[in-house]
């Protein structure tokens, strides 16, 4: 056991960590904004719109996410014509590549959680604010997305985490988050042990972390 | 369409193997985390709390640490550990270990940590009553469990058992990081030495979704099967 190697990568590790914080803060924030307007298309009662949003969560979540960074980062560079218009500036890096790859992918899994919260609603909750005459929009925007959000709030932690998780891949687009400079690490010291003890610190720390916020958050808003 | 012909000058049959290759690293990885399983739910299950700890440090730290990072743990360091073991039986030369076996190990481990939890689950949600009868019957314990308790537990793990096949399907495209040649790698040289990679990534995507909805399919008429009586 090295634990001079383990202590000097723990400073690099540390600042790659902010890396993965930053990767994984935005795919959340795209992502849960992707969710709850696909979640919503899913309740419509049009047929189209809503097997238009269940094909978009069959495809993000049967296939692997690597694969939809791969075509994202890789793919749509090839297209010439794509590289004229102003979103080439975006898709040109790396960096938001991956972050559009994962919010998407999150996304999906998202508007999977917030609809079948949304179908689990007591409709004693709807139906009291209809006798108290409340519009359908307030009742919709004040009533059934609270209530919503706090049920899925469990099983949005646990894509918090498997998002964390999903960061890693952002490695293998050249951005250097935990795990790539963890590879890196090892591939100039070749001891993967140590490294991975520290860099898998790192990350179950995180997970740690995540895991009691959504605790606390639960309990803050359970009724 | 050309580029997906068979024989010499297409991608096609390159495809197809790396498929079935997917396919094999996928059941083998579902297997060993079988018997990972195996292993660690009864730890868990059992009244003893060092024996606890064990099992939830092996299911925590492997659900908390990325897939990708667990792989780079085997691609790396297992060769290393091999040659180790090897030095101490006085033989020095460089041992390899093949790729396959490495990432369906790598998989099979992660895996294992997904399928304690549901094998955990399944058994817990068991109505206590039948544990009791089968005392109660003075039945023995390996048959009690094979005969009663198992079939009942399958039926609950099911449902969650095919959530851990999909994760453990998906999380193969993880291992061409190590150059075994399945879906991601072929399409990877595919799109390298044809500089199509577009075309390429979507047919790696249609794939993957294929064997997604043909094992759903598959699964779904297993729980029909398993639920009977119920």
């Amino acid at each position: 056991m090295d634990l001079s190697l383990m202590a000097t990568s723990l400073p690099k590790l540390l600042s790659a960590a902010i890396v993965t914080l930053k990767l994984l803060s935005l795919a959340l924030f795209f992502g849960l904004i992707i969710g709850l307007i696909f979640a919503i298309l899913r309740i419509n009662k049009n047929p189209i719109i809503n097997k238009f949003a269940y094909g978009y969560s069959y495809v993000f979540r049967g296939t692997p996410l690597l694969v939809q960074i791969f075509i994202i980062y890789f793919g749509l560079g090839q297209i010439e014509y794509f590289r004229t218009t102003f979103l080439w500036v975006i898709f040109k890096e790396p960096y938001w590549c991956a972050i559009i790859a994962f919010a998407l992918n999150t996304g999906a899994y998202t508007s999977e959680i917030l609809r079948s919260a949304f179908e689990t609603i007591k409709p004693g909750i709807i139906e009291a604010g209809k006798s108290l005459g409340i519009s359908n929009n307030i009742i919709f925007y004040k009533i059934q997305i609270p209530v919503a959000i706090r049920q899925s709030l469990p099983a949005y932690g646990n894509e918090i985490i498997l998002m964390m998780k999903g960061t890693s891949l952002a490695s293998t687009v050249t951005l250097m988050d935990i795990t790539g400079v963890a590879k890196y690490i090892i591939s100039t010291t070749f001891k993967p042990i140590e490294v991975f003890i520290v860099a898998g610190g790192i990350y179950l720390f995180m997970t740690f972390l995540i895991h009691n916020l959504i605790k606390y958050l639960e309990k803050k808003y359970s009724f | 369409m050309e580029l997906l012909s068979f024989g010499n000058t297409g991608w096609g049959d390159e495809l197809l193997i790396a498929t079935l290759m997917t396919i094999a690293v996928s059941i083998t990885a579902l297997l060993i985390g079988f018997l990972f399983s195996a292993i660690f739910t009864p730890l868990k299950l059992s009244n003893n709390k060092f024996l606890n700890f064990i099992a939830n440090s092996y299911t925590t730290v492997i659900r908390g640490v990325p897939e990708l990072l667990v792989i780079y743990l085997f691609f790396f360091g297992g060769s290393g550990a091999i040659m180790y073991v090897a030095s101490i039986f006085g033989y020095y030369e460089y041992i390899e270990i093949n790729a396959f076996i490495t990432g369906s190990l790598a998989i099979g481990i992660i895996s294992g940590a997904y399928s304690t939890e549901v094998f955990r689950g399944a058994i817990q949600s068991v109505d206590r009553g039948q544990f009791e009868a089968c005392k109660v019957l003075g039945f023995k314990k390996h048959i009690y469990f094979l005969k009663v308790i198992m079939p009942q537990m399958l039926r609950l793990a099911i449902p969650n058992l095919s959530n851990v096949w999909q994760i453990t399907l998906k999380d193969t495209s993880l291992i061409s990081v190590t150059g075994l040649v399945e879906i991601m790698r072929q399409s990877y040289v595919a799109a390298g030495s044809t500089r199509d990679p577009l075309f390429f990534y979507s047919v790696a995507a249609l794939i993957y979704l294929m064997l997604t909805f043909l094992s759903m399919k598959l699964i779904n008429r297993l729980e029909l099967n398993y639920s009977r009586g119920f």
